[in-house]
């Protein structure tokens, strides 16, 4: 007997960009058998490149052809803007962390299977991003998880690289399991798997007080804040941050970051409408927890991974903030803040990656007595993202910041304008910390020892990513009318 | 009819120098000059702002918009007031003059110095000229960021500590200004200056005033001062002294008094108080300051105190008072600082204790320092006399008590600048002044004269500003009735009104 499916109609164009990734891996792997050892890092990081650049385009046109959010293929994602914004951003920060990843001292063995695996990990990050079932949505994150593991790991030289990836795989794991539990009791409470479904449900059934459901959806808010790294879920960020490869950790950093949060988002918004009284306040709590915890951990800092993993956190609690306001210019705000945060981030990684190849060691701030005279390209955008990070004018940190503050006191949260200016005002300590050690102190004063043979030519991949981030960084303050627009098409896909 | 572009220009062209001294591959003597060719057009330029600005004409002017994003409706706006060009135009004299004086004396990476000099230019002209809340607090931010690295790379040996405290003072204000500016903004519904009306709420408006308090500084909130304006190099205390104090004091009055009028009046006595306090406790610790720039540093603490108080007796007076002392200061700290900064070169410590006798054979310095030490303590006839004279005329109807604190503190200011001037130049010699110390160089008289003959000018005829300040102005509500603006008129006025008073009595 012939079983006979009923396929349901391919959008395939809302598909693309995570399709052209996935091929992008698909033939990283084939360069890893058949190209010969010498060429493979330059092809496999052509390839990787032409990948994200293809997703780019893909989502690019998506964004321009869905004014109008719906979903296809039988529901199961949602063709919009949203998600094509964070499929936008996610490409982006993937090219960035290619370049960053070039020159990486990484054996040549499965450089192939390094970029294969960067892809994959895009593609499931841009198939999430427009995740619209709880089905989806989990194997979305599983999809991009699962490739983060094993990149966390895949630098065995390197010390603390597969005590990353081990930490990363049994917390991620555990976040992911509350998330499907969460999923689990909100499918249980309500029967239903579409995103939009369970808030109708939740509507016609008069479920808003349901146990169930609630212990569901604080399971999820929970499972996605593993991902966010959004305190208290945060525990794993610092180590895996410090231990995994440098580019790695510049990707996870702006790309797992986004994809969560705007999931989040997404989630709360189309699902639970109804629970709104909750969730915002629960949200709102996470946001001061992760402000709390990520600026107060990260005045203490000197490693410059470990302190840029608390300031991831306490981004997350910026955006948090976003959420947490549950309005359109809240929407916006977070996806305002994502573009120049994540170039922000992977350029701040960059910089970091640099360094640790100058000096061959783990960079801490005395590390860097020096750097901005000695390579004034690196120090300058270095300085600029901190300055970004810290909410200065003239960066694209600034602006994010306003709006976020603005959503917040909009839906009316003042106390969480005061609590994110307050964690601002702390944060300079270190971001400014940073620019101290660069600028203000002399390398004879701490005797750093010369690399043998001096210092390594400059590297026009890892230049060009974060003079690029750099134009992110400065662009985005000054063309916000665009990028606001963008911002308001993609948050008008959700039914605030 | 209205040239708006010249106050873009005004704001872009100093940037645009910087860029072109960063990227360009100029020979470290060629960008110090580009830097100054710059920093002069810039003066040329403002001189044509003033020449095309009608003084007599109510209402903003050479404005220009451009809406910046749309949905909160923050815009790009500037546009000039008549105290607005007054303070601008010291701005950018004392900044060339400042540029000019590192000229002369070289600094160390020099494209990055004068990259960040103009750019610090920009973004002060840039605070004067906002009329967009939000464009404000840019601007504002925007000038912390040069002056950071000013301080902490060209400092001196305890410049990482002076911009920790610098920086933290000044953000802690700055951000608690960012929250009032989403509130007020997003509660108007707009955020540009000129649309806006009045607010009534307390908590915006100490937002503001902090951030203003701090960078002034009003008396408590000094502690970062004597550091920043010790450890920083001479030509960046004459700026953060001269000008960067005034954007303080602009902001009380471009905001704070002009936007809140029912908080400035229940305020109004605590901040009185509070500079008046400032005013008397600076001229102590300038009394006893045991160095060139501790005398200075706080004079200049007395100084914004006495301008505060001319600022909030809200009144035409002290108005215009206020404005004329903001631009004499600034013209006398900046001249000070930088006459400091050459007695240091000469005898390697600014030490009150170790200098003296520095008049014999050098005559230029004994001149220039003589005048400006004069002109500081308002010797009858001086710039500062007119505005100090007006700004206690001013307060004087707003309370009695403060004009006396006034008084009092101008004799104390007599009496710390005579003995700065004694301890320089009269006496004997100092163990640190040798015969090898040369009077002032032609390079740095031509940096310094100026200054100094701006002064002079403007003690002959300080009605150029105080007539010239507040016809087009912003509406500044609860000001007090106009009264004669001349010296002869004030005086006048003022002898009426104590007449009156002890009639009553």
């Amino acid at each position: 007997m012939i079983l006979a499916l009923a396929t349901p109609p391919i959008d395939w164009l809302a598909l693309a960009a995570p399709l052209t990734l996935l091929a992008a891996g698909g033939a990283n792997l084939l360069v890893a058998v058949l190209v010969p050892h010498g060429d493979r890092r330059v092809v496999a990081a052509w390839i990787a490149v032409l990948g994200f650049a293809g997703a780019l385009v893909a989502a690019a046109v998506l964004f321009d052809r869905s004014p109008d959010g719906h979903g296809v293929i039988a529901d199961a994602i949602q063709r919009d803007r949203l998600g094509a914004l964070t499929s936008m951003i996610v490409a982006g920060s993937g090219i960035l962390a290619i370049g960053t990843s070039y020159r990486e001292p990484m054996s040549d063995d499965h450089i192939a299977e390094y970029y294969a695996l960067l892809a994959w990990a895009g593609a499931g990050m841009a198939f999430l991003s427009t995740a619209s079932t709880l089905l989806t949505l989990f194997l979305g994150l599983e999809w991009f998880s699962i490739s983060l593991y094993i990149l966390c790991a895949i630098d065995r030289e390197l010390v603390g690289s597969l005590e990353a990836g081990l930490k990363y795989l049994i917390v991620g794991s555990f976040g992911a399991a509350m998330l499907l539990f969460g999923s689990a009791l909100v499918y249980g409470a309500t029967g239903q798997l579409e995103l939009h479904r369970i808030a109708q449900a939740v509507e016609q059934q008069g479920l808003s007080h349901d146990a169930l459901l609630v212990a569901g959806l604080a399971l999820m808010i929970g499972g996605l804040g593993f991902k966010a790294s959004a305190a208290p879920f945060h525990m794993w960020t610092p180590d895996v941050y410090e231990g995994a490869p440098t580019p790695v950790t510049a990707f996870m950093s702006a790309a797992t970051k986004a994809v969560a949060l705007v999931l989040m988002l997404r989630v709360l918004v189309t699902a639970f409408p109804q629970e709104a009284r909750l969730w915002t306040v629960g949200v709102a709590v996470l946001a001061c927890a992760s402000l709390a915890v990520g600026n107060l951990a990260a005045l203490v800092q000197r490693n410059l991974k470990r302190m840029l993993a608390y300031s991831s956190i306490s981004h997350a609690g910026f955006m948090l903030i976003a959420i947490s306001a549950n309005n359109a210019l809240g929407g916006r705000a977070l996806l305002y803040y994502l573009i120049p945060y994540c170039a922000m981030s992977v350029g701040s990684f960059a910089v970091v990656a640099a360094r640790e190849r100058e000096l061959n060691r783990p960079v801490d701030l005395d590390g860097l007595a020096g750097f901005g005279w000695e390579r004034p390209l690196l120090g300058i955008s270095m300085a600029a993202f901190m300055l970004g990070f810290a909410g200065f004018p003239l960066t694209g940190g600034f602006v994010g910041k306003f709006y976020v503050f603005s959503a917040a006191y909009d839906s009316g949260w003042t106390w969480l304008v005061i609590v994110g200016v307050a964690a601002t005002a702390v944060s300079l300590y270190y971001y400014l910390g940073v620019i101290r050690a660069m600028f203000m102190r002399p390398s004879e004063e701490l005797q750093l020892a010369p690399v043998a043979g001096g210092s390594p030519a400059p590297e026009r991949a890892l230049q060009t990513a974060v003079a690029a981030a750099l134009v992110v960084t400065v662009g985005s303050f000054f063309a916000v009318q665009p990028l606001i627009d963008g911002a308001r098409h993609a948050a008008s896909a959700l039914p605030f | 009819m209205d040239p708006g572009w010249l106050t873009t220009a005004l704001i872009l062209l100093p940037v645009a120098g910087a860029l072109a001294v960063w990227i360009l591959p100029l020979r470290p003597f060629a960008v110090g000059s580009t830097a100054m060719l710059v920093a002069l057009a810039e003066v040329a330029l403002w001189i044509d702002a003033a020449a095309r600005f009608d003084f007599q004409q109510p209402g903003l002017q050479l404005a220009q918009r451009q809406s910046w994003f749309s949905d909160l409706h923050v815009s790009y706006h500037v546009g000039f007031y008549g105290f607005s060009i007054w303070l601008v135009g010291m701005t950018v004299v004392v900044l060339a003059a400042a540029i000019g004086y590192a000229v002369w004396v070289g600094r160390e990476r020099p494209r990055a110095y004068y990259g960040l000099m103009l750019l610090l230019t920009g973004a002060i002209v840039g605070v004067f000229v906002a009329q967009d809340l939000l464009l404000f607090y840019v601007f504002w931010e925007a000038m912390l960021v040069p002056l950071y690295f000013l301080v902490g790379v060209w400092g001196g040996p305890g410049r990482l500590r002076a911009t920790l405290l610098f920086v933290i003072y000044t953000m802690a204000g700055s951000l608690l200004m960012l929250a009032s500016i989403i509130v007020l903004g997003l509660s108007q519904g707009t955020f540009d200056l000129v649309d806006s009306g009045t607010n009534g709420s307390d908590w915006i408006f100490l937002g503001f005033v902090a951030a203003f308090a701090v960078k002034a500084p009003i008396f408590p909130l000094h502690a970062w001062l004597p550091e920043a304006y010790r450890e920083s190099s001479p030509e960046v205390a004459a700026v953060l002294s001269g000008v960067v104090s005034k954007v303080a004091a602009f902001g009380f009055l471009r905001i704070a008094i002009a936007k809140f009028p029912g908080p400035t009046s229940d305020f109004r006595t605590v901040i009185l108080v509070l500079a008046a306090c400032g005013l008397v406790y600076g001229s102590l610790l300038a009394f006893r300051a045991p160095d060139l720039r501790g005398v200075i540093a706080y004079s200049s603490l007395a100084q914004l105190g006495l301008i505060t108080l001319g600022l909030f007796a809200v009144n035409d007076l002290g108005l215009n008072g206020a404005v004329l002392q903001m631009v004499n200061h600034g013209l006398i700290s900046a001249t000070l600082f930088l006459l400091a900064g050459a007695i240091e070169r000469r005898a390697a410590t600014g030490e009150l204790g170790a200098l003296g006798g520095m008049a014999r054979g050098r005559p230029a310095l004994a001149t220039v320092l003589m005048t400006t030490g004069v002109i500081a303590l308002a010797v009858p006839g001086s710039a500062a006399f007119a505005g100090e004279f007006a700004i206690l005329a001013g307060v004087f109807r707003t309370g009695w008590g403060y004009a006396v604190v006034g008084a009092v503190a101008i004799v104390l200011a007599a009496m710390y600048m005579l003995r700065l001037i004694s301890a320089v130049l009269h006496r004997e010699p100092g163990p640190a002044v040798t015969e090898a110390a040369l009077d002032l160089r032609a390079a740095e008289l031509t940096v310094i004269v100026p200054l100094v003959a701006l002064l002079l000018g403007l003690s002959a005829w300080p009605a150029a500003i105080t007539e010239r300040s507040f016809a087009s102005a912003p509406t500044i509500p609860n000001k007090g009735s106009v009264i004669a603006t001349t010296e002869a008129g004030q005086l006048q006025m003022l002898l009426k009104e104590l007449a009156q008073k002890a009639g009553r009595k």
